[in-house]
């Protein structure tokens, strides 16, 4: 077991709003809505994790806390075992740089679901892959040029893309223009949402083909949000699977699909498209909202194995096995 | 879940070349030109015009447009084309620079109150509010009422009544760029709060702000010229268009030229710049171009 | 059912359709301004059967689907070819009056974003009882009679609550429900389903997709996929037609297309197709070509792994290989 703490480590994560809502005139109810509702999760440094979930599962808020975006009201969130809020603020300001034991900035570097909405439309590729690398000061001025093109090399983007504007490229370009961009920051941690989703099917390939040699060739931390689980796993030693809040199961990706634990990871894995298999319409019902959830189990609602204690206890996420947890009071046979 | 069409994997064409803008808008084109016309007798009008305009020919008191005198003469004598010509400085210079002054200062304003938050907010927002409550001539002539006249009082009068309109979409913008995911981006990479001002959201800003600039220059060309038209504007002898309509309102009924021939100028001159801006707005508005 | 083709020059006509296809589309080309959106396309489809049109975007495939519910504008593109269902001869020849009649009553359309298809400003009920009274002349209480009977069917518990319900109110999966129950309220017999589970999650993608095929069936009704999702096109569709960029590739039924394909664009988009457990992926190379580049022969040539040099130039006609169609000079 190495020394080194995790990458990230959550513990009993909680993120809790307040919500009102009108119930008869003029009063107001307010109820919680919990995003997150105990969230434990562990990434080591060098492996590559899928977080899936569907709507409302809490992912999107999730990867807000772990970057930092957001604080927890309950619970703990680390990175590398310093709390993420002052992991941010300690980091913050280029001095660190190359040689500094490394900001949290500069180490976790984010692309976004809407990449071309994470680019700045009036500045030219160039520009756009050289911020990081004049902010963190990771080069010298002339030497950026040669960088950008090498980082536009790796990416599989041809050198002229470089003095040319996110408009005139297209939807993979532009997916790799972000890659290229998270990647000049030299970063330890990669985190990606859907970044693939929403892609042709053979360029999709192309760009997972590209994240795993990257991930594997630079030793990156992969934290991979999807709700595919064929990329999942395709791309990711590692798989939690989020049901409204909570990781409901998690271990290795191959283990995990081959033979799943949670009952909703199983309908997940039943739901997803398979040649020639019958279409299964594996739940019933629709996703519930995570505003005001019954007592016991979030997921006993839609379960097809329900029994009494689970509309009673609300089960955490436990160890099953070495390699894997469920959060499950009677969790199918491995 | 989010709606994601899959994008076609092709790359999209670069923004159109100026030629070919120039030959798919012929209005465009035309009203260009018009407005280029314009400049250039702004510019070289001691050498353009005819006559000097100020010049007093009294045997060619009030004559109607003809072989002398291209578009005839006024109550005075003097060459109403000549004038006109010279008059084009006034309307251009006082159009530009008052406009210049409404977009600094709205851009100024406006990005105060869309960075801001709160009672800083609140309060530019109630300051800009007050300003637009009023039309932009009846403020206009409150400033010149304190300012006196005269054409540089008229270019500040102008200019600070154009302050309203100009941070009111400053504003906006800045409200809506703000948001935008890639200064999310910049701040997840933790860069300054002023370094992203700076690099992503004004750059951003200015684009939009130039387009309205374009458009509002007629409307301060409009406005001064009304100022004049009513007295409190450019005083003579400058020959502004506005003095010029003015001088010829006792006259409309034998003389029509006199009021006729500026009044048309002017007209001219607006409906170009208003083709120039509506143009220049199809083509270089981001919000219209298609992006993604 | 084996396929009709289109008039290949060559002639080679195979032996006709026995039984009398419900929808025969013959030679189907569009052009929008000077591009050539669409590039000879035929398929047919038989009274009960389901046939996903699959490709990348840029194929074509709704551009297909909805030139052939008469939704494309005169002035937007020039279309040429046929489309003869059932006993009206060529459907891309009626006037914008007489599909008004054919619209909803014969043919229906479910789009992929329900929550952009329904107008926001009415609830479920009214959208839904608009369309029987105009449709079927319905009164308005046989109207919401069926349309609790319709909501009832496309599984939406409830359903006299429900139909004073908005659309932002339901989940997108009800609304892709109610979507549904429009298209069907009035019978049509033939679907299209423009990427209808795109936009939803995934557990509910299998519920809808579930309904939309049960209930067709039970109609009898054909349907029409639109889909980019081979998988999914294996588990819903007997019959397949695979597009690239406005040609058809091959065609044939889902079964033998796609167990064994035989076009190399069939073949990499199977390999492309991530199921769980996949360990390799070898997309082709580059993207699908920009108008101006476009060859005049096959459009895959450009990517091909067995391009010959005469398949840039010379348009491979679509004929009859082991049990499907196939257009493709070298498929190995």
């Amino acid at each position: 077991m190495s020394e080194m703490p995790p990458i990230f480590e959550l513990l009993d994560v909680e993120k809790a709003y307040q919500v009102s809502r009108p119930s008869g005139f003029p009063a107001q109810r307010s109820f919680q809505l919990k995003a997150l509702d105990g969230v434990r999760l562990r990434v080591e440094a060098g492996s590559s994790t899928a977080l899936v979930g569907e709507s409302g599962s809490g992912k999107s808020t999730l990867l807000r806390v772990l970057l930092g975006l957001t604080q927890p009201t309950n619970g703990h969130a680390r990175f590398r075992g310093h709390p993420i809020a002052e992991a941010r603020a300690a980091g913050a300001g280029p001095g660190n740089g190359a040689g500094g034991a490394g900001s949290f900035h500069r180490e976790v570097a984010m692309i976004y679901q809407d990449a071309r909405g994470s680019l700045n439309p009036r500045m030219t590729v160039l520009d756009l892959i050289a911020e990081p690398l004049r902010h963190f000061r990771l080069c010298s001025a002339a030497e950026v040029p040669a960088r950008v093109a090498q980082l536009l090399q790796r990416t599989g983007l041809p050198g002229d893309v470089a003095r040319r504007y996110p408009t005139a490229l297209s939807g993979g370009q532009i997916r790799r223009v972000a890659i290229a961009r998270a990647l000049a920051q030299d970063p330890a941690v990669l985190v990606a949402d859907e970044a693939v989703s929403g892609l042709d099917v053979s360029t999709q390939a192309q760009l997972l083909n590209l994240l795993r040699d990257l991930q594997r060739s630079m030793g990156l931390t992969l934290l991979f949000i999807t709700h595919d689980l064929g990329v999942a796993s395709y791309l990711c030693e590692h798989i939690a699977i989020m049901y409204l809040g909570r990781i409901v199961e998690a271990g290795p990706t191959g283990a995990v699909l081959a033979a799943p634990a949670h009952p909703y990871a199983r309908a997940l894995r039943a739901a997803s498209p398979q040649f020639f298999a019958p279409i299964a319409a594996p739940l019933p019902g629709e996703i519930p909202s995570p505003v005001d959830l019954p007592p016991g189990c979030r997921f006993a609602g839609r379960c097809g194995i329900a029994q009494d204690d689970c509309r009673q206890t609300d089960p955490a996420l436990t160890r099953l096995s070495p390699a894997r947890a469920v959060a499950c009071l009677h969790p199918l046979a491995t | 879940m989010a709606v994601t069409t899959p994008t076609i994997d092709i790359a999209e064409k670069q923004p159109p070349r100026r030629a070919g803008l120039l030959r798919r808008r012929p209005f465009f084109t035309l009203a260009l030109l018009v407005t280029l016309g314009f400049l250039l007798c702004a510019v070289f009008a001691p050498w353009i015009a005819p006559y000097d305009p100020t010049f007093q020919d009294i045997e060619w008191m009030m004559t109607p447009p003809g072989a002398q005198h291209w578009l005839g003469t006024d109550s005075y004598g003097q060459d109403i084309l000549s004038r006109i010509i010279f008059g084009a400085r006034y309307a251009i210079s006082i159009g530009v620079f008052s406009v210049t002054i409404g977009a600094v200062g709205g851009l100024v304003i406006g990005m105060a109150a869309g960075l801001t938050g709160g009672i800083v907010e609140w309060l530019l927002m109630r300051l800009i509010d007050s300003i637009l409550a009023l039309p932009s001539l009846i403020l206009a002539v409150a400033f010149i009422a304190i300012l006196g006249q005269g054409v540089d009082k008229v270019i500040l009068a102008v200019g600070i009544a154009m302050i309203g309109p100009f941070s009111r979409t400053v504003r906006a913008d800045v409200l809506q760029v703000r948001v935008q995911l890639f200064v999310e981006a910049a701040g997840l990479m933790g860069i300054p709060r002023l370094r992203i001002i700076w690099r992503h959201i004004l750059p951003n800003v200015i684009y939009p702000l130039a387009v309205q600039v374009t458009i509002r220059i007629s409307e301060a060309i409009l406005v001064s010229s009304a100022l004049s038209f009513l007295g409190i504007g450019v005083t003579p002898p400058p020959p502004d268009w506005g003095l010029m309509i003015a001088e010829g309102r006792g006259f409309v009924s034998f003389a029509a030229w006199m009021s006729g021939m500026p009044g048309a100028a002017l007209a001219l001159l607006l409906i170009a710049l208003s083709i120039v801006g509506d143009g220049i707005r199809e083509e270089f508005d981001p919000k219209l171009k298609s992006g993604a | 059912m084996t396929a009709v083709l289109s008039p290949a020059p060559t002639d080679q006509q195979p032996a006709a359709d026995t039984a009398d296809p419900l929808l025969e589309v013959c030679g189907l080309t569009l052009h929008r301004g000077t591009r050539k959106i669409i590039d000879d396309v035929s398929l047919s489809l038989g009274r009960g059967e389901t046939l996903a049109l699959v490709g990348e975007s840029g194929a074509g495939k709704t551009t297909i689907a909805v030139a052939l519910m008469g939704l494309l504008r005169r002035h937007e593109a020039r279309i040429e070819g046929s489309a003869r269902f059932d006993d009206m001869p060529d459907l891309l020849a009626l006037r914008e009056r007489e599909w008004t009649r054919l619209r909803g009553r014969r043919l229906a359309m479910v789009f992929q974003d329900a929550s952009a298809a329904l107008n926001p400003c009415f609830t479920v009920g009214s959208q839904l009882m608009s369309v029987l009274r105009r449709k079927l002349g319905l009164s308005r209480a046989a109207a919401r009679t069926r349309a609790i009977a319709l909501l009832d069917d496309v599984g939406i518990n409830d359903a006299a609550a429900r139909l004073s319900a908005y659309p932002h109110e339901l989940s997108g999966g009800m609304q892709q429900r109610v979507m549904v129950a429009i298209a069907l309220s009035c019978n049509p017999e033939l679907l299209f389903a423009d990427e209808p589970t795109s936009a939803l999650d995934v557990t509910i993608q299998a519920q809808i997709m579930r309904l939309i095929l049960d209930q067709t069936r039970a109609r009898g009704a054909s349907c029409i996929f639109v889909l980019h999702d081979l998988a999914l096109a294996s588990q819903s569709c007997d019959r397949i037609v695979v597009l690239y960029a406005g040609q058809v590739m091959e065609t044939g039924p889902s079964e033998t297309v796609l167990t064994r394909p035989l076009h190399p664009y069939t073949k990499l988009l199977k390999f492309c197709v991530l199921e769980i457990g996949t360990r390799e992926l070898t997309p082709p190379a580059g993207g699908v070509p920009s108008f101006d580049a476009m060859p005049q022969g096959c459009r895959f040539s450009t990517r091909c792994p067995n391009a010959l040099p005469r398949c840039a130039s010379d348009k491979p006609p679509l004929l009859q290989v082991e049990g499907r169609m196939l257009a493709c000079w070298n498929p190995q």
